[in-house]
């Protein structure tokens, strides 16, 4: 039991902490976002030397061999600038599923360019009416001679139209009953169009329209119909990842509502010296603090395969996480008075991102329900 | 960073299990599962028992007769403690007043005090809280004056938690009426036998007797009595709050409380269901757990800090109050309507009548009554607040 960093891993956390500082201000980012791309080359070319791009890869694949802790302090970082970069989407959610059930031919041809940066993946699983409910899949599988026809729709895919490969889920004929599978799909395939669309929070995502895309037996991911626990497990690293950024967020949202409150000047004095204002904060900071030791949790629990034990720990903290993000979010921009409600703000940008971190891979509200069914002795 | 127990770790828990599986007396158990307050011999009896096996007092390090224990290790004997249903052990002499003539006593105190406390053999009680200083503690008046080799201690004290029990008490007292408030105060131990002193019960909101009045009528006080130095009282008193709070968090107790609350869940009919069934009240059960688990883990992170404990324990006296009372009251909300009889008498193990609803309801109203003390005690969790945001935050 221990919650120290390695050596290494403190090195690295000052390193990307420091370039963020210097090279990823307020400004940048908005010029990165009004640019259209959300994606920066000179940035992500920095991150693949630093290693972050591979940092969880194996070291055969040109990684670090890093697990989901390493993943934390990227993420917290990336929060605290809020990076738009699509790191979550290739290296958490595509690096993770190739790299645990991809085939060896797969790992060979994808990974060592996620590493590198030359190459981008896009999980497409989502679809619309699904909400947050991770096994609701229409998307129709249907035979055709060696290979497969895909038809349907995906949603909220981060990434999309930057990615190289698209990995979809489907079921035989679009059925419930029908058990998942996983594919590979390369973005140029016929069929395959992609409708793109900014986020709040300036990130991209898309909707994916799959028109009789045509997929052959070596683009499946893992064996047929055996795709829910790939997809499980890769959306629960990218919950912990995702909780490490909120938290990374609401570290950085605390401390400039901080600097606020004891410059901001009312009644002849800094509104800080205030009663009511110090409670706040107080309960902000211990929002934070108790959404870190869920986002600790999460991400030792990430690499599990103990399908049981890493879901619920992974929805013990995104519930925490969420409901904290909420409350800082909502609470900072008060504190903030008029200038947080202001597009001026970095607060501002930092209370969008956290209330969309909410809304992706299920809110506080789902899985709280998750924890609660989990209590259930028939669960 | 690393989240699992050691080997070692793992191992000392199952010596904790089995000591407390073979050590823990029956009668004692029962009563502690039932939620039944345990009495002033059931407590020297479990003391005296713990003693015995060099585990008398978990936070203690060697030196003073203590196991030598790790933060972890001790967080790993509180939990398995509850979970067994062991009394709580008393914190006045253990946790208080113990660390304290650790730190500032001279070596006379250290070694009258201390094994006394070890042993059991002492009750301590706390007089810090005054009629007219609460949480503005520092604006306390219980005078102590000098007069040869004595102080003569005129004052009051209030809120003394189990001082009907106590042999011995510590007192904040003032011994000057100069500079700041907080400059003026000492830190005193005072024989609860000295003729003078008037111990006078306060009678909580669910009809029990665990707070007192103490007042002191001109009670000569041995000078060799005073811990550390005149009028540095204040240093001393911060010192112990700061070993208080960390306590506070309780978590291995609430880890007990919750699990016998699933299990009540799971046998409480509601209507035709059993009350786990109840969505809404199950999302509460969830709730709960993850803020417990959420508390349980900023404990370890703050207990393995290198820095040691600093005033980020107020995180956990306040998330540990709040989270002990949302169980205290989940579970009164658990039993429903069984909760309203008021029945003292079947507070007691061998209680002959008749009960109303499960023995889980017979204690329900009244813990959730008294247990609103946690957020005010120790120092209130609004004074926690303004701590963190003066001296974390910098406000």
């Amino acid at each position: 039991m221990n919650f120290n960093l390695t050596e290494e891993q403190q090195m690295l956390q000052d390193s990307l902490r420091r370039f963020l500082a210097n090279e990823y201000g307020f400004e940048k980012r908005k010029e990165i976002i009004a640019a259209g791309q959300s994606l920066d080359k000179p940035t992500w070319n920095a991150f693949a030397e630093m290693g972050l791009l591979g940092y969880t890869l194996p070291e055969e694949y040109g990684g670090l061999g890093g697990n989901a802790m390493d993943t934390l302090l990227v993420m917290e970082s990336f929060g605290r600038a809020l990076v738009v970069e699509p790191y979550l989407s290739t290296v958490v959610l595509g690096g993770g599923i190739i790299q645990d059930a991809g085939s060896d031919e797969q790992k060979e041809r994808i990974l060592p360019k996620i590493a590198t940066g030359e190459e981008f993946l896009a999980l497409a699983h989502q679809e619309p009416g699904g909400r947050h409910n991770l096994d609701y899949v229409r998307t129709e599988i249907q035979k055709h001679g060696n290979d497969y026809i895909l038809n349907g729709r995906k949603t909220a895919v981060l990434n999309a139209a930057g990615a190289h490969y698209l990995i979809v889920s489907g079921r035989r004929g679009g059925r419930p009953t029908e058990p998942v599978s996983l594919f590979l799909v390369n973005h140029d395939t016929s069929g395959v169009e992609i409708e793109e669309y900014t986020t709040h929070d300036g990130h991209r995502v898309a909707d994916v329209i799959l028109d009789s895309v045509m997929v052959s037996d070596d683009d499946r991911i893992g064996a047929r119909g055996q795709a829910m626990p790939i997809i499980e497990k890769g959306v629960d690293r990218a919950i912990a990842a995702l909780c490490a950024e909120a938290v990374g967020a609401m570290e950085a949202l605390n401390e400039t509502t901080m600097e606020y409150v004891k410059t901001r000047q009312q009644f002849g004095m800094p509104i800080g010296k205030f009663q009511v204002i110090q409670h706040r904060l107080a309960d902000m900071f211990i929002a934070a603090e108790q959404s870190k030791s869920m986002a600790i949790l999460a991400a030792s629990m990430a690499d599990s395969d103990d399908r049981k034990q890493r879901r619920e720990a992974v929805s013990m903290a995104k519930t925490l996480v969420g409901q904290s993000a909420r409350y800082v979010g909502q609470q900072a921009v008060q504190l903030h008075g008029g200038m947080g409600v202001t597009d001026e703000m970095f607060a501002a940008h930092l209370f969008k991102r956290l209330t969309l971190i909410n809304l992706q891979f299920g809110d506080a509200d789902y899985h709280l329900g998750q924890v609660s069914d989990g209590l259930l002795k028939s669960a | 960073m690393d989240l699992n127990y050691t080997p070692e770790q793992a191992t000392f828990r199952e010596e904790v299990r089995r000591f407390l599986k073979d050590n823990l007396p029956k009668d004692i158990r029962d009563r502690v599962k039932k939620r039944l307050r345990p009495d002033k011999a059931m407590t020297q009896r479990w003391q005296k028992i713990l003693f015995d096996k060099g585990w008398g007092a978990s936070s203690w390090p060697k030196e003073h007769g203590g196991p030598g224990w790790s933060p972890v290790e001790q967080l790993i004997f509180e939990e398995e403690c509850a979970l067994a249903g062991a009394p709580r052990q008393l914190d006045f002499g253990l946790r208080m007043v113990a660390p304290v003539i650790m730190a500032f006593g001279n070596e006379e105190q250290k070694q009258k005090y201390l094994p006394r406390i070890l042993s059991g053999e002492d009750w301590w009680c706390q007089g810090y809280s005054e009629p007219g200083a609460g949480s503005d503690l520092a604006s306390l008046k219980t005078k102590a004056v000098r007069e040869g080799d004595h102080y003569i201690v005129n004052g009051q004290k209030t809120w003394t938690t189990l001082g009907q029990h106590a042999n011995w008490i510590f007192c904040l007292v003032r011994t000057s009426n100069e500079g700041k408030p907080q400059e003026g105060i000492s830190f005193l131990l005072i024989d609860m036998n000295t003729p003078g002193i008037d111990v006078r019960p306060i009678i909580m909101l669910d009809g029990e007797h665990e707070i007192n009045e103490v007042y002191f009528d001109n009670v000569k006080v041995p000078v060799e009595n005073l811990v550390g130095e005149e009028n540095k009282g204040w240093t001393y008193a911060k010192f112990l709050l700061g070993h208080e709070r960390t306590g506070l968090a309780n978590v291995g107790q609430w880890k007990a409380m919750m699990k016998r609350l699933r299990e009540i869940a799971e046998e409480q009919p509601d209507g035709d269901r059993v009350l786990i069934e109840n969505t809404r009240f199950r999302d509460r059960l969830a709730q709960l757990e993850i803020e417990l688990k959420a508390l349980e883990l900023t404990v370890l992170r703050v207990l393995t800090d290198e820095n040691g404990p600093g005033p980020q324990a107020s995180i956990l006296k306040i998330r540990g109050t709040e989270i002990g009372q949302a169980l205290f009251e989940l579970m009164m909300e658990a039993v429903g309507p069984d909760a309203l009889a008021h029945i003292p008498e079947a507070l007691e193990l061998d209680y002959p009548g008749s009960r109303v609803g499960s023995p889980d309801a017979t204690p329900a109203a009244g813990d959730y009554f008294n247990m609103r003390k946690l957020s005010i005690f120790g120092g209130s969790n609004e004074i926690q607040r303004n701590i963190i945001a003066q001296r974390v935050l910098g406000l």
